[in-house]
């Protein structure tokens, strides 16, 4: 703590804090995004509070003689039911938003992480070593890169399957995901390995491993934020549309695609049923979008002061 | 020029067999029997041996996938002697569900998803470019940062909560548009029209934000390159400035994504096409997802790579062409 030399970093770190603490846009969709989280980990309690669980039928709600219309105003909002009920079988929207935000938070977070995983350690390992490995891995992410990724995750979701899709989500996500990390993973890392304090190190013994890990992998860090926030919204519209579509989550599992996709017949006459999935789902994507442009900023403005 | 062209048309080739081979893999290993599903409820299992056998579902899998490689140049036949069934090249097989040569299905829905695509990208390039310039021009002015807010909604709205809200608030709501409903252009031009605007707009919407950003940030950093100041400082008009030497380098990276893009898009699009029931490609690949009509659902993904990478080769090129820094020999 007390060593002059290693002070630098943890001040420039403090300094990203502090810029992003004065940041009104970026701390109100750190807020949504917190509560988004909060919701999906105290699902089960919230979902008692309210009275009604996710997969409960309440035909009380539902109007029969209208094909399933929920009575009341805006969906059938009532005490009861908060957001108002699916039409058809009444299930309450609220219970279905909270528990889908688990669905949408677990399949994005964890895709993510695996993406950014996979993305820095083949990136650093191309741009380090170069020469043929390079030559494969790029060949590799070119090809990850020209394939209609959308259309080939659905025939694959669509063959596969369908016990544990949200695991299978992660993975067929993360497989197309994560060139786009690495593209540029390995292009900084060509262009770090060149610089003086990684000669000084590799001539005073270090072993490679701990060149890529110690000398430059932390000078990728805010890359590697700034990419992996800016991804994470990507992974949630992904699993979105994929419910959507459904090859995503299966029923009666919710997920706010495909609660987005059961709305579509109804509409016309019922469009709160959209609207509040969609709501919720656009505000977390424009959220993680907003949030990664400003630390984008914010780390730029770093690097121009440096 | 030529050992480039040659040289991209040989990447390509590998790219699109790699397509192939994996579609190919996934389809016919790890999905259930197709000869099964065909065969109904009332299946004898002498009847699914003899519909795998005219399928070639009892050979091995690399003469199965050969069969298929070559039908797609030459054609081939199913079956043999009398109920022996010509499938002409390019042959990507018959539907399970309707029993029509896939070829034919893709090729009917393929000028549709092409109507979508094309006024889409009309849209999003007009709009997306435009914004682009006026936001740069205004850089941290109040257009700007209108401008870059706009972009990252647009960015964020998935495109299915757009179709919805677009189709309540101007259909249900204020009755601007009729209901969708596929006429020929022929036959009523403005209700083709009408029907088409609401997929334009949504498809256009996330792209032209995307391009927004793009050419804003390529024009600022382009008007501070060392070449605009040298112009600047001989004394040439601002508009000269601008048309000569920082539009076009400023302009250029939007050929690369907008090539990707649009392929990507002719390809069909699934989402978009199946919330306004629009027969293109996309909802074909949609639909023959949930009726799981392997060949169908294998013969899109093949063109939407296809597309894709011909859309880069032909990005590749044009890029030589527009761009005097690259040269064609260090560009593969």
């Amino acid at each position: 703590m007390g060593d002059p030399a290693s002070s630098s970093p943890p001040a420039s770190g403090r300094r990203l804090v502090r810029a992003f603490l004065s940041d009104r846009v970026a701390i109100a969709c750190s807020a949504y995004i917190l509560i988004v989280i909060l919701m999906a980990l105290a699902a089960p309690l919230l979902v008692k509070l309210s009275g009604h669980g996710p997969l409960e039928f309440d035909q009380a709600a539902v109007d029969s003689n209208l094909g399933g219309l929920p009575l009341g105003w805006g969906g059938g909002i009532s005490a009861d039911h908060w957001f108002g009920v699916e039409p058809g079988n009444g299930r309450d929207i609220f219970a279905r938003i909270v528990y889908g935000a688990r669905v949408s938070m677990t399949i994005a977070l964890l895709a993510t992480a695996l993406t950014s995983v996979l993305g820095v350690v083949f990136g650093l390992v191309a741009g380090y070593f170069g020469g043929r490995i390079d030559m494969v891995v790029s060949r590799v992410m070119e090809f990850l890169m020209a394939f209609p990724a959308l259309i080939f995750m659905i025939a694959v979701l669509s063959a596969l399957p369908a016990e544990n899709r949200q695991a299978l989500l992660v993975v067929v996500i993360s497989f197309f995901g994560w060139p786009y990390l690495a593209r540029i993973v390995r292009g900084q890392t060509m262009s770090l390995k060149q610089r003086e304090f990684v000669e000084s190190a590799k001539a005073s013994g270090a072993s490679s491993a701990q060149i890529i890990f110690k000398e430059i992998l932390p000078n990728l860090s805010s890359t590697i934020i700034v990419m992996t926030t800016l991804a994470v919204p990507g992974y949630v519209g992904t699993e979105a549309g994929l419910s959507f579509l459904g090859v995503g989550v299966v029923p009666p599992t919710p997920s706010w695609g495909q609660m987005i996709a059961s709305s579509v017949p109804w509409y016309a006459v019922d469009p709160a049923y959209f609207l509040f999935p969609g709501a919720f789902l656009f505000l977390l994507v424009l959220s993680f979008t907003v949030l990664g442009d400003r630390i984008k900023k914010i780390a730029e403005s770093g690097e121009g002061r440096a | 020029m030529i050992r480039f062209l040659v040289n991209r048309l040989l990447g390509m080739a590998v790219v699109l067999f790699l397509v192939c081979l994996f579609t190919y893999v996934i389809f016919f290993v790890l999905s259930p029997d197709p000869a099964v599903q065909i065969c109904g409820k009332n299946c004898t299992p002498e009847a699914i041996d003899q519909l795998r056998a005219n399928l070639g579902l009892d050979r091995p899998f690399w003469a199965q996938f050969w069969t298929f490689l070559t039908g797609l140049f030459a054609g081939r036949t199913y079956g043999t002697g009398a109920n022996a069934i010509e499938c002409a090249a390019p042959c990507l097989g018959y539907s399970f569900q309707t029993s029509q040569p896939v070829t034919d299905m893709i090729l009917q829905r393929l000028p549709v998803s092409a109507t979508v695509a094309i006024g889409a990208a009309v849209l999003w390039l007009l709009a997306g470019v435009s914004a682009g310039l006026l936001s740069a021009v205004k850089e941290g002015k109040f257009a700007d940062r209108f401008i870059t807010g706009l972009t990252l909604t647009g960015m964020s709205i998935p495109n299915y909560v757009l179709a919805l809200s677009l189709q309540f608030l101007l259909v249900v709501t204020l009755g601007w548009l009729p209901f969708p409903q596929a006429v020929p252009f022929s036959e009523d031009p403005a209700q083709w029209f009408a029907n088409f605007l609401m997929p334009w707009i949504v498809l256009s919407i996330g792209a032209a934000a995307v391009y927004t950003r793009l050419t804003r940030a390529n024009v600022i950093e382009t008007l501070q390159e060392n070449y605009v100041r040298t112009a600047r400082a001989k004394g040439l008009s601002p508009g000269l400035v601008w048309r000569r030497h920082a539009l076009r380098p400023a302009l250029t990276p939007i050929v690369t994504i907008f090539g990707m893009d649009f392929a990507g898009l002719l390809g069909g699009a699934l989402i978009t096409e199946t919330v306004f029931g629009l027969n293109g490609v996309g909802k074909l690949a949609a639909d023959s997802i949930t009726k799981n009509d392997q060949p169908v659902i294998m013969g899109v993904t093949l063109l939407a790579a296809f597309l894709v990478v011909v859309g880069n080769m032909v990005v590749d090129l044009l890029y030589t062409a527009i761009d005097p820094r690259v040269r064609v020999g260090s560009a593969t």
